[in-house]
């Protein structure tokens, strides 16, 4: 029978403490607080599989090869807008060296080509020399139309239709507060800023290209693949083959990046899975560079065009904003903007609108929506500070309610060296110096489903296994703190598995909630894993179960030193084979919470050399709200990978479109440039470990937040360097040359 | 069918006699015929530098080396790196969590491989140039360079502060809740 159990909880952050009650089923272990003494959560630990990859020895897809497998890859349209008229599958099919092929029907793709790349057949041959002469070879021909690849193509004036006749601009409805909001605005009683921020594409760049191996063994189908979703994939492959998911196994035990473009099976997997069955043999098919590039998916662009009015007091009074953003062929271009800052919801007027044009879709992508609206929210920030005469800093302070941001706010200007920071445009000479701000805000506390299997032996050994994937952030090691933590041992003694869809199911990687979903179901399966061993030493020892703890390697009784033993010799008291549990993810608690969202803020120096527009960021400052930390080594690694790429997002990266062709120009690593080593800053992180009470770990995902404000930050230290805005990113030397130029500096 | 060629080469000191295409580069050989998938196939374009192999101690793309022009030539994968031990920069890179997904890692350590052994004390800017082939989308570099750097001092028999308590870099602090 299950009992329930009420516990006083102290949640918060240092300052801002709230005490609750909350009462739980006694198979739920006490809630992690601010009393909580942990002796492994939140300490650094070394990645439990940290030797697999210094070695060499972990696999990813790319590096699968089953017996006898074959190459498998796609007939790809080269132009941006046609339609397929014939395709000879039978000189495909008897091409030398191929084993298999598939239609683009069989493969339910369209024979309506809408953007350059377009798969139109798979084959699979035995070798990638076979393959790639029978995709040169292949005889194909289309009627070829005007396409609109680039958003000024596609909003011109009888523009070439992207999707049928549908109209290619999508435009934002108008609120209904928009004639309120402009009468504030044009009242002349409020300083306004108005300016149009631009956002580029970002494509992912995973090193690990997209790609899966297929294996039929009789009715069963094993799938290798560098995936974000293992589970996901098992369902979208048993709906897309008509195979029921019991007969689908899914491995993905490492991966080389994802950041929102690994969540489908995608294409390749169904082709492989197809080309496997046909061929009687396993395939494998893993993109190429130039196909990964262009057709795995991307961040959209945007184009925000805002007014912000500031009253007297310094406080947002008005706003209004339009978005547009361009998925491409795809769906799902919005950009969050407004958030974060107490803007007067009543007073606000958004807009969001789309734009399609015919280049590859776009996918989600680390924090969607998020680092885009960001840049433009704060830089009508920063310009409507300036133009109240307020400090940017001070601003974010009377403008953000927000109790862990206003520290962080106050803590980042301490580190970034704010007190050195001179007027806008104050700085003279070649090299300029500046600082900025910038503020985000995440959900990230997890949910249902993940269930996580805890197994103990006679022998003293511990295995925790789920079937979900990592991404590289360390899921693997989190299964073995969390449990270690609960069972008092190393975690470097504990056996971890995950990546398998035979294992109990886990979360999709999107949204920062890997950690924050299972981590709660490891520790409740070790609890009741625990709970069962204690119960077999209170037999031993002559004790109340309730008396004991496990802790230091060790079960103890917290009333009598004398009465202990060690966890092994615990472990021998279980008679037979083990001991094992399943824990499951239950709802947030919702009530008796600390929850504002995941905070976070961010800052940055920089010193731009006004003679070449060469932007150097010097130094970058992170204040992170994470839950309380599991493992504060992945924990950080998370905060500085998320910081990187922000910073390659604001001064580097960018999609080209062919105006002509229709091609993506840069599809590849050399010409669409990512940060690298040299561009690195000085950079420190400082954590905030916020008890939040949400889940039993009190933990929260961080892998998204971290990237949102750093590009804006950036850009507003070089306004403050050079008093000028850049509002188009990645702000390169042109477009630094051009706003010092326009701006008479 | 293409050509075969049969040729002996020396991966990690052993000889190795293999039979393949004669257009196959030391990628394709390293990975399919040798079975060593350490090292990395990310672009094939000579771009990211996942690929990295040692020849004859000097850092080289894999994807870009005609494997028969290499017929003898010492060659180094990652493989390799670990003797009785793990080397120095092996541990360093585990201890420090220079590895996230790990795709970019076993290219990023035979750079560096090559640096620390031509030149026993690089500058920051050494490692950062002698890096500044291969690409790294999540670890994010910090703790990459972190991790030569202190790999350096332990090669060079200095016990070396772990870089995170003493960091002139990427310095992170404990902020203990409550």
């Amino acid at each position: 029978m299950k009992k329930d159990k009420t516990h006083k909880l102290k949640l918060g952050y240092k300052g801002d403490v709230k005490e609750v009650e909350i009462t739980l089923p006694d198979d739920e272990p006490r809630p992690f607080d601010m009393t909580s003494k942990l002796d492994i959560m939140g300490k650094r630990h070394q990645k439990v599989d940290a030797v697999m990859k210094v070695t060499g020895r972990a696999k990813y897809t790319h590096d699968m090869k089953p017996a006898g497998m074959l190459f498998g890859g796609f007939v790809r349209c080269p132009h941006a807008k046609a339609n397929l008229q014939s395709i000879d599958m039978d000189k495909l099919a008897k091409s030398p060296g191929v084993k298999a092929v598939v239609d683009a029907e069989t493969l339910r793709m369209p024979t309506t080509i809408r953007y350059a790349g377009q798969p139109v057949a798979a084959l699979a041959a035995e070798s990638r020399q076979a393959l790639e002469e029978a995709i040169r070879n292949a005889d194909v021909s289309y009627e070829v139309l005007p396409h609109a690849a680039r958003v000024d193509q596609a909003t011109a004036a009888d523009a070439p239709q992207v999707h049928g006749n549908r109209g290619n601009v999508r435009a934002g409805r108008d609120p209904r507060q928009l004639a309120e909001v402009n009468a504030a605005l044009n009242s002349g009683k409020l300083k306004v800023a108005e300016v149009v921020a631009r956002t580029q594409v970002q494509t992912h760049s995973c090193l690990e290209t997209h790609g899966t191996a297929a294996q039929w063994n009789g009715e069963h189908l094993t799938i290798w693949t560098s995936t974000q979703a293992t589970f996901g994939v098992r369902g979208q492959l048993a709906r897309g083959l008509g195979v029921s998911e019991s007969n689908i196994t899914v491995i993905g035990e490492f991966m080389g990046g994802g950041f929102g473009s690994k969540f489908g099976a995608g294409y390749w997997s169904l082709a492989a899975a197809r080309l496997a069955k046909k061929a009687g043999a396993p395939v494998k098919i893993m993109l190429d560079r130039r196909e990964d590039q262009t057709d795995t998916g991307n961040r959209p662009d945007s184009i925000q065009d805002m007014k912000m009015g500031v009253d007297g007091d310094g406080k947002i009074a008005a706003y209004s904003v339009s978005n547009t953003g361009t998925p491409g062929i795809g769906r799902g271009a919005s950009v969050t903007n407004p958030m974060i800052y107490d803007i007067p919801r009543d007073m606000t007027a958004s807009r969001r609108g789309e734009v399609a044009t015919n280049a590859g879709g776009a996918q989600a992508f680390r924090a969607p929506g998020h680092p885009q609206g960001s840049f433009g929210l704060e830089t009508v920030m920063d310009l409507a500070a300036e133009k109240a005469g307020i400090d940017p800093v001070e601003f974010r302070l009377r403008n953000d309610s927000n109790f862990v941001r206003q520290q962080q706010y106050k803590e980042g200007a301490k580190k970034i060296g704010w007190a050195d920071r001179k007027k806008n445009g104050a700085a003279t000479g070649r090299f300029r110096t500046g600082y900025g701000v910038a503020a985000a805000k995440w959900g990230g506390t997890g949910g249902p489903r993940a269930e996580v299997l805890c197994r103990i032996t006679n022998d003293g050994s511990i295995e925790v296994r789920n079937g979900a994937q990592d991404l590289g952030v360390g899921t693997r090691t989190l299964l073995a703190v969390v449990a270690g933590e609960e069972l008092g041992i190393d975690p470097s003694q504990i056996k971890t598995a995950i990546g398998n869809t035979n294992d109990p199911i886990g979360p999709g990687s999107g949204g920062s909630r890997t950690a924050a979903s299972i981590a709660p179901a490891a520790r409740q399966a070790a609890f009741l894993v625990g709970r069962e061993l204690k119960a077999l030493v209170a037999q031993h020892l002559n004790c109340e179960a309730d008396d004991l703890v496990t802790k230091g390697g060790k079960v103890s009784s917290l009333t009598d030193g004398k009465k202990s033993m060690s966890f092994k010799d615990a472990c021998r008291l279980i008679r037979q084979g083990d001991i094992s549990a399943v824990g499951k993810r239950v709802r947030n608690w919702r009530d008796a919470t600390y929850m504002n969202g995941v905070a976070g803020a961010q800052f940055a120096k920089v010193t731009v050399d006004c003679d070449f527009g060469i932007v150097k960021v010097d130094k970058l400052v992170a204040l992170q709200d994470c839950g309380l930390v599991i493992n504060r080594l992945t924990a950080e690694g998370q905060v500085f990978g998320g910081m990187i790429q922000g910073l390659s997002y604001a001064l580097f990266e960018e999609r080209h479109m062919d105006r002509h062709l229709g091609h993506m120009i840069n599809s590849d690593l050399e010409m669409y440039k990512i940060a690298g080593p040299a561009d690195m800053p000085e950079m420190e992180v400082v954590l905030y470990d916020v008890a939040n009470g949400a889940n039993n770990c009190s933990v929260a995902g961080i892998g998204e937040p971290t990237m949102i404000p750093t590009a804006a930050a950036i850009a507003g230290a070089v306004h403050n360097a050079t008093g000028v805005r850049v509002t188009s990113i990645p702000m390169t030397p042109d477009k630094v040359l051009m706003a010092l130029e326009e701006g008479g500096k | 069918m293409s050509e075969h060629v049969t040729a002996t080469y020396r991966v990690n000191s052993e000889g190795r006699t293999i039979a393949h295409p004669a257009h196959h580069t030391l990628l394709e050989v390293l990975r399919e015929a040798c079975g060593l998938t350490g090292t990395k196939h990310g672009c094939e374009l000579g771009e990211c530098g996942t690929c990295t192999v040692l020849i004859d101690g000097e850092p080289q793309l894999s994807c870009l080396v005609l494997a028969r022009e290499v017929e003898g030539a010492a060659i180094d994968t990652v493989e390799g790196l670990e003797g009785r031990d793990l080397h120095p920069l092996q541990k360093t890179f585990a201890d420090l969590g220079a590895a996230q997904c790990g795709y970019c890692t076993p290219g990023i350590l035979m750079a560096a491989k090559a640096l620390i052994e031509r030149k026993p004390t690089p500058t920051r800017a050494d490692v950062c140039e002698a890096l500044s082939g291969n690409l790294c989308r999540c670890t994010g570099y910090i703790k990459i360079i972190e991790a030569v750097e202190w790999a350096a001092a332990l090669c060079r028999g200095e016990s070396g502060a772990r870089p995170a308590d003493a960091s002139l870099y990427g310095v992170c602090k404990e902020k203990p809740h409550g």
